[in-house]
Formats: structure tokens, sequence, C-alpha cells
């Protein structure tokens, strides 16, 4: 497996400060507040959960720290440069993208249908790098190595891929603009199981190998017990507890997230009615 | 559910198995499949998609269908509600209610598929967006039963209420984009019940949910399962989700069933080295491992599986000559089914040494 390269050394003022930095996020959409006073840092080279259910804001926060989403108020803050409004210029823009990638959830709706593995990658490599054809070629075989694509899946388009390797292209493409956070918005959870362990596995490596943090959104618990250090726990756009995951997952002091780590199917797992519902439904019985 | 041909000639019945004894009823069993095989087209090519399945359900019995993708489970499911696609070669039999569900058409199809819903993973890719909830809801009643529309549409109010859904008129005028993945796919196990089938079978219905939305729509589940005495398959690719839901659980990879095994004991007491596996790959909750014990490779789908050899064996740290040499049957073992050529000789060993020469990762 080859090594990324490692973490450049132009990155801004504070080369040694957190990564991410997020104090006072607020959403609205119309009358709905989605995100409400949210705050957390992301050290270098640490990773953190946001744990929450559909509706709790995870989504929208990370949306707003990759740029489609404008905050209401608050600032965020990455590798030392606010981004609480939107770029100016094309070229920040490209700065932001090699600051902060993201892996969405759907490896099916993520790529273009009409561009090659290869395609996809090198885009991003001419975009950020702009290296000439050889360096290019020679990057993208170093990518496709770490995720484990082979070249028949390189050359393939995206519908001759299965979801795993699709997964894995999304997140070669993200780690192509040699990013110092990657976002994982449910990245893992439409892979199977065996599949999911190997990018798990896979996820560790590049971080031990490049120091890239990780914002992973998640709703399984499991995963993020494996790939985080720290957690937040999101409800109804509320940051409700945060801290250390361990700390979090086993021994729970908010309700929501105690009735979240009750929920986690397990030997002699009987689920129950009236447990919570999404943000914005109504309670089965009141 | 009943075991397979294999097992049943093998005459093993199982001891210390008093739990799953308890599911299998004396009476026929409601549905049937025997030793279905399914081939299709696929990449130019007739190939198999499914080998020798089969399984059974009782009525009120939950069943499980675990595997990754490609394994077949949800060929499996579309195999028995008749919604296979154009071109396929089907041989085996399937029977509900001792009826071959192979040989009918017309009102009888329409009337079969209403004893035998479906509910499927992603509810917004089954509902018709530019149709309201209610439309969609009281199709089958409307056109199948001919319910007049007041009546359906009562109804189908009554059934959101059940499954948790309050103000159910409301919901009935709202269009699916409205609804959250969690309620619309509440709204979609609601349809399923309107025209209250008897075996119902749930291809991966809460894999898109959050887990207290899984939590919540289980429970609706197997609520709504015990009141309509109804008779469930349940594929999902979650061991555990499986074992809480599950009378019985069955396990397929590349097209065929590898193991069958009473829920409760699939985890921890695993017959297929797939099986302890795909346990072991789990992350835990409870404790971060330094290394996932990722299965190497990728799951085989069914059409790319050999004939001649044990599917597993290309990825299984236990394989060996024998395991190359004949594609295994499916044996009797504690209670359960295996399709292991070292079953026995692994019996008890699986969860101890899962890294015998596996663990590669990527």
């Amino acid at each position: 497996m080859s090594e990324l390269a490692p973490p450049r050394a132009d990155l801004g003022s504070n080369g040694d400060g957190p990564v991410l930095e997020v104090s006072g996020l607020r959403k609205e959409f119309g009358d709905l507040v989605a995100v409400d006073g949210v705050s957390f840092t992301v050290p270098q080279a640490r990773s953190l959960a946001i744990v929450g259910e559909s509706g709790s804001g995870k989504t929208t926060i990370a949306r707003m720290i990759v740029g489609l989403e404008r905050p209401t108020a608050g600032t965020i803050t990455a590798c030392g440069r606010d981004r609480s409004s939107p770029a100016r210029s094309a070229r920040a823009r490209r700065r932001r993208g090699s600051e902060v990638q993201i892996v969405f959830q759907d490896p099916y709706t993520s790529l273009d249908p009409r561009q090659t593995a290869e395609a996809t990658i090198d885009e991003v490599l001419r975009l950020h790098h702009g290296w000439p054809r050889e360096r290019r070629r020679a990057r993208m075989d170093e990518l496709a190595d770490l995720v484990g694509l082979d070249e028949r899946q390189a050359r393939a388009l995206p519908r001759a891929l299965s979801g795993g390797q699709r997964q894995r292209v999304a997140i070669a493409r993200a780690l192509a603009a040699e990013p110092r956070l990657l976002i994982l918005d449910e990245s893992v959870a439409a892979l199977d199981v065996s599949i999911q362990a190997q990018v798990l596995n896979l996820l560790a490596d590049i971080r031990d190998s490049t120091g890239v943090s990780y914002v992973l959104i998640s709703h399984d618990l499991a995963v993020v017990r494996q790939l985080t250090d720290d957690a937040i726990v999101l409800h109804r756009g509320v940051v409700v507890e945060h801290g250390p995951t361990a700390q979090v997952l086993d021994s729970p002091q908010h309700a929501y997230t105690k009735r979240l780590r009750a929920s986690v199917p397990r030997p002699g797992w009987k689920p129950r009615r009236g447990a919570l519902l999404g943000a914005g439904e109504e309670p089965a019985t009141p | 559910m009943n075991v397979v041909p294999e097992a049943r000639s093998m005459n093993t019945v199982p001891a210390g198995a008093g739990q799953a004894a308890a599911t299998v009823p004396s009476a026929e069993p409601l549905l049937e499949v025997d030793g279905l095989t399914v081939r299709l087209r696929v990449e130019g090519a007739q190939r198999s998609v499914l080998r020798d399945v089969s399984i059974s359900v009782s009525a009120g019995e939950a069943v499980g269908l675990v595997g990754e993708s490609g394994s077949g489970k949800s060929m499996t499911a579309r195999a028995i509600d008749r919604l296979l696609p154009r071109g396929a070669e089907v041989s085996g039999q399937i029977r509900y209610d001792g009826v071959d569900v192979m040989t009918l058409s017309g009102a009888a199809l329409r009337g079969y598929r209403n004893q035998v819903a479906m509910i499927f993973q992603d509810p917004r890719a089954h509902v018709n967006p530019v149709r309201r909830i209610g439309d969609f809801m009281t199709e089958a009643l409307r056109t199948n039963l001919d319910v007049p529309a007041a009546e359906a549409n009562r109804r189908a109010a009554d059934m959101l209420d059940q499954v948790g859904i309050a103000d159910g008129e409301r919901r009935l005028r709202q269009y699916p984009h409205e609804l959250s993945g969690g309620m619309l796919q509440r709204v979609t196990i609601a349809t399923a019940l309107l025209t209250e089938p008897k075996l119902l079978l749930a291809d991966e219905p809460t894999t898109a949910l959050d887990v207290t939305t899984q939590a919540e729509v289980m429970a609706i589940l197997d609520d709504l399962r015990r009141e309509f005495g109804l008779a469930m398959l349940f594929i999902t690719h979650d061991l555990e989700l499986a074992a809480a839901i599950c009378d019985r659980t069955a396990v397929m990879y590349a097209g065929q069933i590898v193991e069958v095994r009473e829920s409760a004991l699939l985890h921890d007491d695993p017959l297929h080295p797939y099986t302890a596996a795909l346990s072991a790959a789990r992350p835990d909750i409870a404790q971060t491992a330094t290394r996932l014990a990722a299965i190497p490779g990728r799951p085989l789908s069914a059409f790319e599986a050999p004939d001649s050899e044990c599917a597993f064996a290309p990825r299984c740290p236990h394989a060996q000559d024998i395991c190359r040499a004949e594609n295994p049957e499916l044996i009797g073992l504690d209670g359960g089914l295996s399709r292991c050529a070292r079953a026995i000789e692994l019996r008890g060993r699986l969860l101890l040494e899962p890294a015998e020469g596996g663990q590669a990762d990527v």
C-alpha cells in the first residue's frame, strides 16, 4: 500500500491549530431551526463523530462546513481560515476544497454516471494540483492502490461497480485533493459488513499515514466507536452530549443518548414502540 | 422454519433445540420454497442467480434471511412475490398455502400478492413522488379488492394510526417528499398491511433508517406481526437485527443458503465460517478493535460463483483442498444446517480462531 503525501506545510497561519473550529453555528430554514448553537473543535489527526437521527441537523452541519449551505449565524474556521460565508473566487473555492473534502452516503448518486473512476479522480488532481499527465497518472495509481481499486475497476463507469467499489472511488476522489479534514457523511452505512470492515480499516490506515482528521456523521454507534476519538450527540439541532467517544457510549448522560444506545440491536434486544421519532414528527402516543 | 431436503434426508432431528422445535409447527408451512434455482441474463449470458434455495415459513413465524449484496436474498423474495425480471428461468418449487405460485396469473396472481405483501428498503424509490400518500396507499384496495374510495381512505387512516402516524387524514393528502424516510417507511408498512396479508416479505425495511427509527419500525412490525398473526420473511444484512426479530435465520452467500440456525445462536455459535466471519467483521459498540477482522476480497455474486467448489473458499480462513474439490452439501448439525465441508471438524472453533491465515484487509 502506498503512502499518501505527508500533510503539507503551506497550510496557512496555524499549522498546529485545530483543523476545524465551529462556534455558535445556527441554520434556519424558514421557521425551522435545523442547527442551533452548535460548537465543536476537531484537533489535528483526531476524529469527531456527529451522532444523531434524521432531522437532527448533522448533515446540515456537514453541508455548511463544505459550503453547500450558508450558516444563519456562527462561525466555521477550517485550517485557521474562516469559511462562514461563500468563497468569493474560484481560487478561494479551490483552496477550501484542498482543506476539507466530503464523502457522501450514497455511492450511487454521488458519482457522475458518465465518468470513469479514473476520470473522476483525475479531474480533482488536475484542478487542485495542476500536475502534468504523467504525475497525475502516478498519483492516481497510488490512490487506486490505497483504496483498493484494481485496474479494471479504475477504468469502469460507476454502473459497472458495486456499492463498496463506488464508495472507494468517492474516497479516492476526496483524498485526491489532499484535504486536512475529511467529512464522512454516513459513508460506510450503505456498505456490506465485510466491505465496511475493509473500508473502516482503510480509513484508519489513511489517518495513520496522512494525519487527516475525520468528521464522521453516522447513526451506527459501533462504527462511531471504531473510528472516532470524540463524539457529539445532536438532537433537533442542539448538541445534547459531548465527550470522548468511549465515555459517551459507555456511560451516556443525556436521556436521548441513552435512548440511542438502547436502540442498537444486540442479543436479547426487543424493540419497543414509543421510542424516539424524527424531528418534526409527532410521537405515536402523546 | 423447516429444513431443506438434504437435511431432511439426513434425518437430523435437533437435540437440545427446544426453542427451535417450538417454532416449527406441525401443520403445513404457509410458504414452501423447494430447490429454487433462478437463471437470469447477466452480462450477456444466462447465469444462475439463485442455486437450490429451500426455505419455508409457517403461519405467524418470522424467518430471517441474512447476506451481503449479491447473495440472492432479495432475489429470493422477488421470486417468491413473482417479481422476477422477464426472461428469468426458474426451476424448483414455490408453494403458498399448497398452491404452486409459479402457475398463477391475472386475478389469481393479484390475489396472491394481496396475501403476500412486500416492503422494500428504500420507501422513496417505491412510491410515486407526484401522487399523494392516500392515492398510493389505497390503490390495491380500490383496484384489486373493489373497496370504495371513501372506505379505502378510512382504512388507510386507521392503519396509519396503527403504525404510529397520527393525523392520518392529513397525511393521506400529503406528498411523499413531505415525509421523512422513517415516516415514509411506516407508510409503506401500513400500505402493505391494508390488504390483510398473511405473509410479509420485508426486504431490508429499516436499513435506510436511523437506529431509533429502526427500533420504532421494528417494534411496529413485531407488534403488528403478532397482532395480525403475520408470517414474515425478514431480509437484512444485520445479523444482530435478524437475531433480535426472527425465530430462525438463514444465511446466504453467492446465491445459496450456507447456514440455517436458530436466531439466538447465530451470533455466538455459528456453524459456517462465513457466518462467523460476518460476526467478527462487525465493529463492536463496546470497544475499539485495533483492526477489524475484515473478510478479504469481496462478496461473490451468485452468478460468479463456481459450481465445483465452495463459493466462500477463496475468502475463508479455514479453506483446505477439500473445500475446492466440490461444492459442499447443506448438512444438519446441532439443530441447524451448514454448507461447509469442514463443518463438523470446525464445530465450536469458528469464533475462537478466526484469523487462521485470514484477516487480510482491502
